[in-house]
């Protein structure tokens, strides 16, 4: 497990510097640059701009220099915020977005897998049409309009809620439930998918003959194979959902991180376009070695290999 | 998980592949049988022919404009009313969902190919190529999508075969990570394990032993993949790839929609209906497919 | 008066629940705006947008400030100024006990070393050109002239500034009135941290920053709210009415609309066009239609036949239906544009005027090689992705086709994709706008001299950058607006560009809000605007 661990961590150390490399690249050669503006600036300003960051050194010196403060943990200044550096805009702006991702994720994982095994256990019941119509209707439905629909009836029409905005605590409440069943309504499907692969294997009809509880067996037997397509999604959804959707922040005006991964590209935000592809690299990667290791737990008979 | 399914084992090992058509033949059989599935397969019918028929039995092009009319609700002439510009929103619908389907189905398909074949033979030999495979998969996670997409359009043009490279590298990813995480499972039980005495090579064991056997977790998957590709086309659209205006697709017309659905209401909720309906009849059918091709579950 | 801005650490907790109909703490007489997307900093020397120069107006004042209703030059840090005959010469007088926020002493020779700040080639300020009209000022922020003592500003005493020009600039006054590139930053906080020549330093921080406006910074909190406070050291601390102002960065329309319709917002800083009609109908006390100086136009690539044909140009240009197009695509209340300066700006309204039928838009395309259409090469429309950019393109994509049969294709690029797209004039026709800094027609006609940074279109035209260079010689407006004139006609006549219509500012603002009037350039003097609970 140690050894699988480490091998696996100096695996992504490479894989993330590959991912570095290639982002610092890519952005330079899209057109427009981080001072690209509707009112043209004079070259005489623009060099000056350059050479104020350092965007008149050769290419590569600049990649060797961003290498190097890399290594002090420092991911620079930010082009379009001027007075703050990309460390202090994730700082700030992360721990909103993963609140927010963490009720969703709560949302999603409790609607999700519970519909999803009612409506495989219940299979072709009307319990499964209503659970499996709900995956289907959440999917289809997208959050750009499920969030202001939710805002017209309880914010405008009911007044429950503020329309948008981050302030109380009560304005979790709707972004947190339109991000939710986003991903519920795709775990539920899943979920049932998966359910019902093991629910007629041989060891839950040994199980059941053997007097356990339907409650019993599905939990404790049939949960086990079934959620593993889930748990392969979670990863790479779970980085998603903790690093903030651009469109529910949009929609509802917080102040998250995830508005800067579309944002800052937009804006060619050299610095803070790297800065949050590697936190999403970090994370997507951490994420899918803890969805390694609970697969093998989840089945004994996987190997964990690296 | 310990337990040999022998019924599936004895199927899968003693049928010679010339008999394969016989699998399908009885699958189509057990799929007939099953309403919701022929519901939707009958409703995808529809509204494709409506969509690639449709636009040529309407008085309307999907760009005749009539300014003073602007967005009209529905009534005798526009049985789905008018967006802005005064333009039947039927037969704009009709065009978008060609746009729509051909995007989604083919670009779903490269994803599934590319992700099923990568997952599994990722999940298959493990070891180095299985950790190779898996680390660049986590590579393409991280890149950064928009600018991914307008590099491709810098290097080659805007190009409609650049839509599905764009789509397609995007969505083949989770599936391989679902694919693999199956096959890593199912690898080491005993009808494989008996399949590999017998001395058959490692594709046919792949794809004739072990895909079979994850067919659910793919078609589920892949359900959910068609409505994120025609969403996802609305966003490149945004980009400056895709149908180029006055075209329409699916995706951007409800993105329109939900911007104007307290006044216009009819710009969104037909669109919405008409997505919804479509993907409720591809869950419907892909759940009978799921059964359909399900050995086991046959057997019951 | 101690007692109104006593504002204590307790009213964070109001703040924090800032926003509307739920809050009962927050003081009376707040203001909240919708404001766009966030300010990228509040250094008047860094940033350029409409977000942060509305903030600014808030927290800073100039040597010379705007009249509430009209934009006229007003008295603001200086209670008076003198023009020498030359028109060379600028000398401002301050007023007596000008102080910072914090109390510091704000003198003439702040004023100089803010310049100084402005024009040092390492701060790269990106509206440092606006100061360019001063002597050496150029020569100094490009580095060829080391010696600041050099540059045309001079400080007697500590309540004169001198201010020599290049060559007369008849519109300075204008520009120093409502543009932030000429307000004084607090160089003695600027030094603490960091110093003069470092872009980004902490000192705009909340905390450590000062300022010299009727408001000063209470808090900022990043993508939410920017409140500034009332500030007890501004001199005209009697007329300000306001006890706090809260910026809101907002950046979606949609979401800025719900927010006014919960009470979050007592003005949006935009209103989706879809609900421009709503608002007529249902709730037309809150519907602010403003003009705005601006011109929505759609460049040609003069380069590039058949657009270097001026029949071709012309014919595109009349075989638009501009009055169809603002009533029933953009109905904002717009005006159709038969020419590219605004009418009305600062006295001066243009006399020559596109006119011309559809017949002969046709004739003219049959001229110049293409009758009926035929033969047209397929030529792209580019726009920057918005829907409302969108629409337009498509509805004039329709005319053209209906009227001169001709098959134009519709190409939208990404925001800054789309800019550098138009630096290097990779498009065929493109669309475009241009609002005014300023209240002068000057704005819009110096963007057409052949070697200014944002013509784009190629368009050179000899006699064209005589006129230009004539008018800024110009000894008074009379003569300078009758070059104009020319200038315009010339415009009109040769039409590098295609103008659509002169802009409005639409936006939903609650009757309770009182002082905010409808201005050419969207500027409202803070210190002048009330809100009554």
């Amino acid at each position: 497990m140690f050894r699988f661990i480490t091998t696996r961590f100096l695996q992504s150390l490479f894989a993330l510097f590959l991912v570095i490399s290639a982002t610092f690249f890519m952005v330079r050669f899209v057109p427009g640059g981080p001072f690209t503006a509707e009112k043209a600036v004079t070259p005489e300003i623009l060099r000056n701009l350059e050479a104020h960051y350092g965007l008149d050194k050769p290419l590569y010196r600049q990649y060797l220099d961003y290498l190097g403060s890399l290594l002090h943990a420092d991911l620079g200044p930010s082009f379009k915020y001027p007075n703050r550096t990309v460390n202090e805009i994730i700082a700030d702006k992360v721990p909103v977005s993963a609140e927010l991702g963490g009720i969703s994720l709560g949302i999603a994982l409790v609607i999700g897998i519970s519909l999803g095994t009612l409506a495989a256990v219940k299979r072709n019941t009307w319990i499964d049409y209503v659970a499996s119509s709900f995956g289907m209707i959440g999917i289809s439905i997208p959050t750009f309009v499920v969030g202001p629909l939710l805002v017209l009836v309880f914010a405008i029409y009911l007044g429950w809620f503020n329309a948008s905005g981050w302030y109380m605590p009560a304005d979790r409440v709707l972004p947190a439930v339109v991000l939710g069943i986003a991903y519920a309504a795709p775990i539920s499907r899943l979920t049932r998918g998966g359910m019902l692969e093991v629910l007629h294997q041989d060891f839950i009809r040994t199980a059941r003959a053997k007097g356990a509880s339907e409650f019993r067996v599905v939990t404790r037997h049939a949960l086990r194979g079934g959620l593993l397509p889930v748990v392969s999604y979670l990863g790479p959804a779970v980085a998603g959902i903790l690093t903030g959707s651009f469109v529910i922040e949009t929609i509802f005006q917080i102040p998250g991180i995830g508005r800067e991964f579309v944002n800052s590209a937009f804006n060619r935000d050299y610095t803070l376009v790297l800065g949050t592809v590697i936190l999403y690299a970090v994370l997507i990667m951490g994420l899918n070695l803890v969805v390694d290791v609970v697969q093998a737990w989840l089945n004994p008979k996987v190997r964990l290999e690296a | 998980m310990s337990n040999v399914n022998t019924t599936f084992l004895s199927t899968a090992l003693h049928q010679p592949i010339e008999k394969g058509s016989s699998l399908w033949h009885d699958a189509w059989l057990r799929l007939r049988k099953n309403r919701l599935a022929v519901f939707g397969l009958v409703a995808l019918g529809i509204i494709a022919l409506a969509c690639f028929i449709g636009p040529f039995l309407s008085p309307y092009g999907y760009e005749d404009q009539n300014l003073e009319l602007g967005a009209a609700a529905p009534d005798a002439k526009h049985w789905l009313g008018t967006d802005t510009l005064g333009r039947d929103l039927l037969v704009r619908l009709l065009y978008g969902g060609r746009v729509s389907i051909a995007v989604g189905l083919s670009a779903t398909f490269v994803a599934l190919t590319i992700g099923v074949v990568y997952g599994a033979v990722a999940g298959f030999f493990g070891g180095k190529r299985d950790a190779f495979m898996m680390r660049t998969v986590d590579i393409m996670y991280s890149l950064p999508f928009p600018i991914f997409v307008i590099l491709l359009m810098v290097f080659f043009g805007r190009n409609i075969i650049l839509l599905f490279v764009a789509i397609g590298a995007v969505e083949w990813l989770t599936m391989a990570r679902i694919v693999r995480g199956q096959v890593m499972a199912i690898k080491k039980m005993e009808f494989i394990e008996a399949a590999r005495s017998l001395g058959f090579g490692r594709r046919r064991i792949i794809f004739r032993h072990i895909l079979p056997n994850i067919l659910g977790p793919i078609i589920v998957y892949t359900t959910l993949t068609i409505p994120a590709v025609m969403l996802l086309e609305a966003f490149l659209s945004f980009l400056g790839l895709g149908v180029q205006p006055p075209m329409s697709s699916w995706g951007v017309l409800i993105k329109d929609g939900a911007e104007k659905m307290e006044e216009f209401w009819w710009l969104l909720v037909f669109p919405g209906t008409v997505f919804s309906l479509t993907l409720f009849s591809l869950n419907f059918l892909g759940d009978g497919l799921r059964d359909a091709l399900d050995v086991r579950s046959s057997k019951d | 008066m101690v007692l109104l801005f006593g504002c204590s650490k307790s009213d964070q907790a109001a703040a924090a629940k800032v926003a509307g109909a739920k809050q009962g703490t927050l003081p009376p007489n707040s203001l909240l705006i919708g404001n766009g997307t966030e300010p990228q900093d509040i250094d008047p020397q860094i940033v350029t947008g409409v977000p942060e120069h509305r903030i600014l107006m808030a927290l800073f004042e100039g040597l010379v400030t705007e009249n509430p209703k009209d934009l006229s030059p007003e008295p603001g840090v200086a209670e008076k100024w003198e023009i020498s005959p030359d028109g060379l010469v600028y000398t401002f007088h301050f007023r007596a006990d000008l102080k910072w926020s914090d109390g510091t002493p704000l003198t003439a020779q702040t004023f100089i070393r803010s310049y100084q700040r402005m024009l040092t080639p390492s701060l790269a300020a990106e509206y440092s050109y606006l100061l360019h009209f001063v002597k050496n000022a150029k020569e100094y922020n490009e580095g060829k002239l080391k010696d600041f003592s050099q540059v045309g500003f001079k400080a007697p005493d500590d309540r004169t500034l001198i201010v020599t020009l290049n060559s007369p600039t008849p519109f300075l006054i204008k520009i120093i009135a409502s543009h932030y590139s000429w307000y004084p930053v607090p160089i003695h906080v600027i030094e603490k941290f960091g110093g003069m020549d470092r872009k980004g330093t902490a000192w705009t921080r909340p905390g450590n920053f000062v300022s010299n406006g009727p408001f000063k910074l209470k808090e900022w909190r990043q993508q939410q709210v920017l409140i500034g406070e009332r500030n007890p050291n501004y001199w005209d601390r009697q007329t300000v009415k306001l006890d706090e102002i809260h910026f809101l960065a907002v950046e979606n329309q949609d979401t800025e609309e719900r927010m006014f319709r919960t009470g979050q917002l007592d003005m949006t800083n935009e209103l989706p066009l879809a609900k421009t009609d709503v608002y007529r109908k249902e709730n037309p006390e809150a519907l602010r239609i403003d003009p705005y100086l601006g011109v929505y136009f759609y460049r040609l690539n003069n380069t590039k036949p058949p657009l270097n044909d001026k029949r071709v140009r012309k014919a595109l240009a009349l075989a638009i239906d501009r009055e169809s197009l603002v009533k029933n695509v953009v109905r904002g209340g717009q005006q159709p544009a038969y020419g590219v300066t605004y009418p009305g700006t600062a006295g001066y309204t243009p006399e020559a005027k596109l006119t011309g039928t559809i017949e002969d838009a046709k004739r003219l395309l049959a001229e110049a090689g293409f009758p009926n259409g035929q033969g047209f090469p397929k030529l792209d429309l580019l726009y920057n992705t918005s829907q409302n950019h969108r629409v337009i393109a498509e509805a004039i994509q329709q005319m053209w086709r209906r009227n001169l049969n001709i098959d134009i294709g519709l190409r939208n690029e990404e925001w800054k994709v789309y800019l550098d797209s138009q630096d290097n004039k990779a498009y065929d026709i493109q669309r475009a706008g241009w609002i005014a800094d300023y209240v002068d027609p000057h704005v819009f006609l110096e963007i057409w001299g052949s070697d200014n940074l944002n013509n784009d279109t190629g368009f050179a035209n000899p006699r064209y950058d005589e006129l230009l260079k004539q008018a800024l010689r110009a000894k008074n407006d009379t003569e300078r607006y009758g070059i104009y004139q020319q200038m315009d006609a010339l415009l009109v006549d040769e039409l590098p560009v295609i103008p659509i219509y002169f802009y409005t500012r639409v936006a939903a603002m609650s009757p309770k809000v009182k002082g905010f009037y409808p201005t050419l350039l969207d500027n409202h003097p803070f210190k002048y605007v009330s809100v009554t609970r």
